[in-house]
């Protein structure tokens, strides 16, 4: 008989703890199957964030560290400067990497730190209720934009691997969704290039997956998936932004 | 052990350092210890280890966090208001029980105050700093070679403890050149991470995880007692303090790090007009040296705390003396650090006034 589906040897056996319709598990998921194919769930410490995947140590079985909300970065420089042996990777929210925590990203990406960055962005904070983020989107409607966010007063949703792009230190920068079979195949592509780079010592990598939020959207599974598609990916659109020569 | 070099405070803890096996650094720039910083980022790469400059000092405390997690020797130095920026990082490490050492070049505040020497930041430093309920040892040396020794003492109990060890020293001690002998290099060569490092799993039967976090309540209060655990035990085994000429004193001046120093002079100066003055100078501020007051509560007929503060140890000097003496108190604030003269002359009315 051939095995068509099974559990990555990288998951725990604790079923996740995301809200229904979520997609926290896909991406989780992702990682595990890379970590199991390219053979690195024993050399793997991960930095998990502040925000709904804070617990994520829980459901993927490696080494792990918890950092404080926007430093996995910083951590995550410590760890693979003081031990350049092992595969370091943070996993972070939009909220956590994109508003408190950019600093130390963009700083991470100038240097050039072999370190991975998965960056899951749906476009407000979740685990604190569903307020606005850097992220969110112009007129959106969230707890602390209650009449929808306005450019004016809140500014624009940012974009992370654009920026990052425009910078010399990262090695692969790209933009994958989770909305469609189509698209989370793509992410898994971008995601092992991502680790390429840090496993081939060509710098730092992040790859942005543009998720769901249906919880704090109000919205069913369906309908959140949809409005990736017709909302959000129009103002973040998918693709590869920086490949350096090496990463395959 | 061997030859005496003439050597500046701020360089000479880096040597210290690197000697005592530290393999990282992480830091920013910020007056007056910048000396330090430059002084490892000529040496490290000489000698094979990390030196990195970080964004700030909130990056360069949680890559410090990070290093402390592989369960390697890592340091961070830096002063007041860069201090206050790592509070966060020093309440994550403290709960999640990784070793690291902290340097603390004091100047004045608050806020950007100036960078003249100061003893300001001895609550912060004592007692937590950051959120929640804890501990970092705390050492106060007072000369430069007392300082290179603490630094080999800092790491050996960070790593003892699974802690971070303080060194609050302040602008003075920095800039003071004086000859100093270095310890033994510590080899470093055959070191492995610990077994409870998050380096990768590796051939270990389980993961690590490192982690300042349990949401329900009676699992962090089992944590938080941990914690308080370990600094029982912190503070049986660890505080050490100085006495100068206190076997027969009348009169105990309470100092420590550069005030100290100064206080040895008073306490000659005193001793040459016959008045029978003796000093305490804890070299732990946490652990603070409460056995040694309660040795000499007798003896002394008042304590006389002097501090470049508002009277911050004197806090716990009072704790220790229990009401049983009086403690009186003189110091300096903002940076100003007092001559010997100015406090034997305070202290010649209080024993005027004692009469």
């Amino acid at each position: 008989m051939k095995t068509v589906h099974k559990i990555p040897q990288a998951f725990t056996d604790r079923p996740t703890t995301y809200c229904p319709g979520c997609p926290h598990g896909i991406a989780h998921r992702l990682i595990a199957e890379l970590l199991d194919e390219m053979g690195l769930t024993r050399k793997t410490v991960i930095a998990w964030p502040v925000g709904c995947s804070v617990f994520g140590y829980y459901f993927i079985g490696t080494d792990a560290v918890e950092a404080a909300h926007g430093r996995a970065c910083a951590m995550a420089t410590g760890i693979k400067r003081a031990h350049p042996e092992s595969f370091v990777m943070t996993y972070q929210g939009d909220g956590d990497l994109a508003s408190i925590g950019i600093a130390e990203t963009i700083h991470a990406a100038a240097r050039g730190e072999r370190i991975t960055v998965v960056y899951v962005n749906n476009g407000n904070y979740g685990m604190t209720g569903g307020q606005m983020a850097p992220t969110t989107l112009l007129g959106q409607v969230t707890t602390t934009s209650p009449y929808g966010r306005d450019a004016k007063a809140n500014g624009f949703p940012l974009k992370v691997p654009e920026m990052l792009a425009a910078i010399d230190g990262p090695a692969y920068i790209a933009r994958a969704a989770l909305d469609s079979p189509k698209h989370i195949l793509q992410a898994k592509r971008f995601l092992k290039k991502a680790f390429t780079a840090q496993i081939k010592d060509l710098g730092f990598s992040l790859v942005e997956l543009i998720s769901s939020c249906p919880t704090n959207w109000k919205m069913d599974p369906v309908e959140s998936l949809e409005r990736i598609k017709n909302e959000v990916l129009p103002i973040f659109p998918i693709g590869e932004l920086k490949v350096v020569e090496g990463v395959k | 052990m061997g030859e005496k070099v003439l050597m500046k405070g701020a360089e000479a803890i880096a040597e210290s350092a690197i000697r005592a096996g530290c393999m990282a650094f992480f830091g920013y720039p910020i007056t007056p210890q910048n000396e330090t910083p430059e002084y490892f980022s000529r040496r490290m790469p000489q000698v094979g280890r990390v030196f990195l400059q970080a964004e700030s000092e909130v990056a360069a405390i949680n890559m410090v966090y990070g290093a402390a997690c592989t369960g390697t020797r890592v340091i961070t130095t830096s002063s007041s208001p860069g201090i206050s920026l790592m509070q966060e990082g020093f309440s994550y490490i403290a709960n999640s029980h990784v070793p690291c050492v902290v340097v603390n070049v004091m100047r004045g505040g608050p806020g950007l105050g100036d960078i003249a020497p100061a003893q300001a930041d001895y609550n912060q430093a004592t007692k937590g700093g950051g959120h929640g309920d804890y501990h970092s040892i705390v050492l106060a040396p007072h000369t430069v070679q007392e300082a290179v020794d603490l630094i080999y003492l800092a790491f050996d109990l960070a790593d003892k403890y699974r802690m971070m060890v303080v060194m609050l020293m302040d602008g003075l001690m920095g800039q003071m050149m004086e000859p100093v002998e270095f310890p033994e290099w510590v080899d470093v060569k055959n070191r492995k991470p610990p077994e409870w490092a998050t380096v990768g799993q590796g051939d270990r039967k389980e993961r690590n995880i490192i982690t300042s976090l349990e949401i329900l309540a009676e699992g962090l209060e089992k944590m938080d007692l941990a914690l308080q655990e370990k600094y029982k035990k912190v503070k049986e085994n660890e505080p050490r303090c100085e006495e100068y000429m206190m076997e027969d004193a009348e009169y105990a001046i309470t100092a420590f790090g550069t005030v100290a120093r100064i206080s040895k002079t008073v306490v000659d100066m005193a001793r040459e007009k016959g008045i029978k003055l003796g000093l305490i100078r804890p070299i732990t501020v946490w652990p603070f040296p409460f056995s040694t007051i309660e040795k000499r509560i007798e003896q002394i007929k008042f304590f006389f705390d002097v501090e470049m503060n508002e009277g911050q140890m004197l806090i716990d000097v009072k704790l220790g003396v229990n009401g049983r003496k009086p403690v009186y108190y003189y110091g300096r604030l903002g940076g100003v650090v007092p001559t010997a003269e100015e406090i034997l002359k305070e202290l010649e009315k209080k024993i005027g006034g004692a009469k």
